[in-house]
């Protein structure tokens, strides 16, 4: 990244794994991005049962907020996916939307690593979603399932250059999945990291720089709340997608 | 405004820094560290996170959804229930509703009825009332009309006798000699049929 003189600014440094608990951690590659990835987990069935535990005909704060979710999701796969399948899908989707909500919400803290902006990590997610889409398509149609590259009514001397960019579109689900997460969540930390750092650094000059400090921190203000936004945004758009996915695999077209 | 800002940055700079310092030192590798395969964190990630992933699945769609599903479903039915009850409710209080507009209109029905017999009744012994009046009014004009045909009948013939002792009062008088009565007799009857009295 930029350089500035000795004081460079590491906006990528974050992005650094390195083992965590302990000498244990160290010794089975245990990354701070698994650590993130436990409490996100332990975050969410925490919200759901602690939610849930009062289970109240009229629900409180935390118990509304739970079954929001939860009906949010459903009604996702259900309008999406459609009736019976939306229903069989549900947990993946529920699961995948809120690890992945949780990931990004929780890497807005300050010193709280965000493991959705691995591209490991959401590659690995969106090959999961791939192989399911791919598996749940082949066994509801058999082989009749190629025919999903095919499009409907083309001449037959274009079928060959169709099916070659409906195959290259279908496998490059894989990466714009993945990369859309990535760099969303990536340039956002790059961004918090550079005018955090320019705050560090302005605040350093003395006087003269209290005022651009000032306004970094301003900046870094809004990019929080604009976080927030990507945040819920990217986690919502990753499970519509899978959705959308599964209903192509289930529906063919 | 600025004193506000800078109450900021004095709490906010530390803990930057801090987060700065927490990274390792040797963290500035060239290129993007998600990428950085010399390292096996990079992968080991990613075999760690889909344990992780794995269990939190298996957690969520084994016990903490179905909690919330139980849930939902205990509402959807207490709802559906209270409704029904409701609606229960609502039936029955309609057909008391029923019931009493019909009570209602039998008991109007009733007494129309028993008004219109009463009154034919009353109308029934005003006409025998009447009747009986009339047919004793009738049996006094009766009475009266036969008085006076008697006594018509009587002074009818009382006529002839006085006339004819009249006559013969008169003849004798004015001629002294007694006239047969026999002649008056028939010469009155006559006198009387020429007036219409005989």
């Amino acid at each position: 990244m930029a350089a500035e003189g000795s004081n460079s600014i590491d906006a990528l440094g974050q992005f650094q794994l390195h083992p965590a608990l302990g000498a244990i951690g160290g010794s089975v590659n245990f990354t701070q991005s698994n650590l993130m990835m436990v409490i996100a987990s332990v975050a969410i069935l925490a919200f759901l049962y602690l939610g849930m535990k009062p289970r109240a005909m009229v629900p409180g704060r935390l118990q509304a907020a739970a079954e929001m979710g939860y009906e949010t999701i459903m009604s996702m796969c259900v309008e999406t996916i459609g009736g019976h399948e939306g229903k069989k899908y549900f947990p993946f989707v529920f699961t995948l939307f809120f690890f992945i909500l949780f990931g990004n919400l929780m890497g807005v803290f300050p010193l709280f690593f965000t493991f959705t902006s691995h591209v490991m990590v959401t590659l690995a997610l969106s090959l999961t979603v791939f192989i399911l889409v791919t598996v749940v398509g082949i066994k509801e149609h058999g082989l009749h399932w190629f025919t999903y590259f095919v499009p409907q009514g083309i001449p037959k001397a274009l079928a060959p250059l169709m099916v070659t960019i409906e195959v290259i579109s279908y496998l490059s689900r894989i990466i714009s999945l993945s990369v859309r997460l990535f760099a969303n969540m990536m340039a956002g930390h790059v961004m918090l990291e550079v005018f955090g750092s320019f705050i560090v650094m302005l605040g350093g000059l003395g006087l003269l720089g209290y005022f651009p400090a000032a306004l970094s921190l301003g900046v870094n203000t809004l990019l929080i709340g604009f976080e927030l936004l990507v945040a819920t945004l990217q986690a919502y758009v990753f499970a519509i997608l899978t959705c959308i996915y599964l209903h192509d695999a289930v529906h063919l077209h | 405004m600025k004193k506000l800002g800078t109450m900021k940055l004095s709490r906010i700079v530390p803990l930057l820094a801090a987060g700065l310092l927490m990274l390792p030192a040797a963290a500035k590798a060239e290129g993007m560290p998600q990428l950085d395969f010399s390292t096996p964190l990079t992968l080991s990630q990613v075999v760690w996170g889909a344990i992780i992933f794995i269990v939190l699945y298996i957690m969520l769609s084994k016990t903490g959804l179905p909690m919330v599903a139980s849930v939902l479903e205990e509402r959807a039915t207490k709802i559906a229930k209270d409704l029904n009850e409701a609606r229960a409710a609502k039936a029955s209080a309609d057909a008391g509703m029923a019931e009493a507009d019909q009570a209602t209109a039998k008991a109007r029905a009733e007494s129309q009825s028993a008004i219109n017999a009463a009154l034919e009744e009353a109308k029934k012994a005003a006409a025998a009332q009447a009747e009986t009046l009339n047919a004793r009014l009738e049996k006094q004009l009766h009475d009266a009309e036969t008085q006076i045909a008697q006594a018509r009948a009587s002074a009818m013939s009382a006529i002839r006798q006085v006339a004819t002792e009249t006559a013969v009062t008169v003849v004798s008088r004015l001629t002294g000699a007694t006239p047969d009565a026999a002649q008056v007799d028939s010469a009155v009857g006559s006198a009387l049929a020429a007036r219409g009295l005989g």
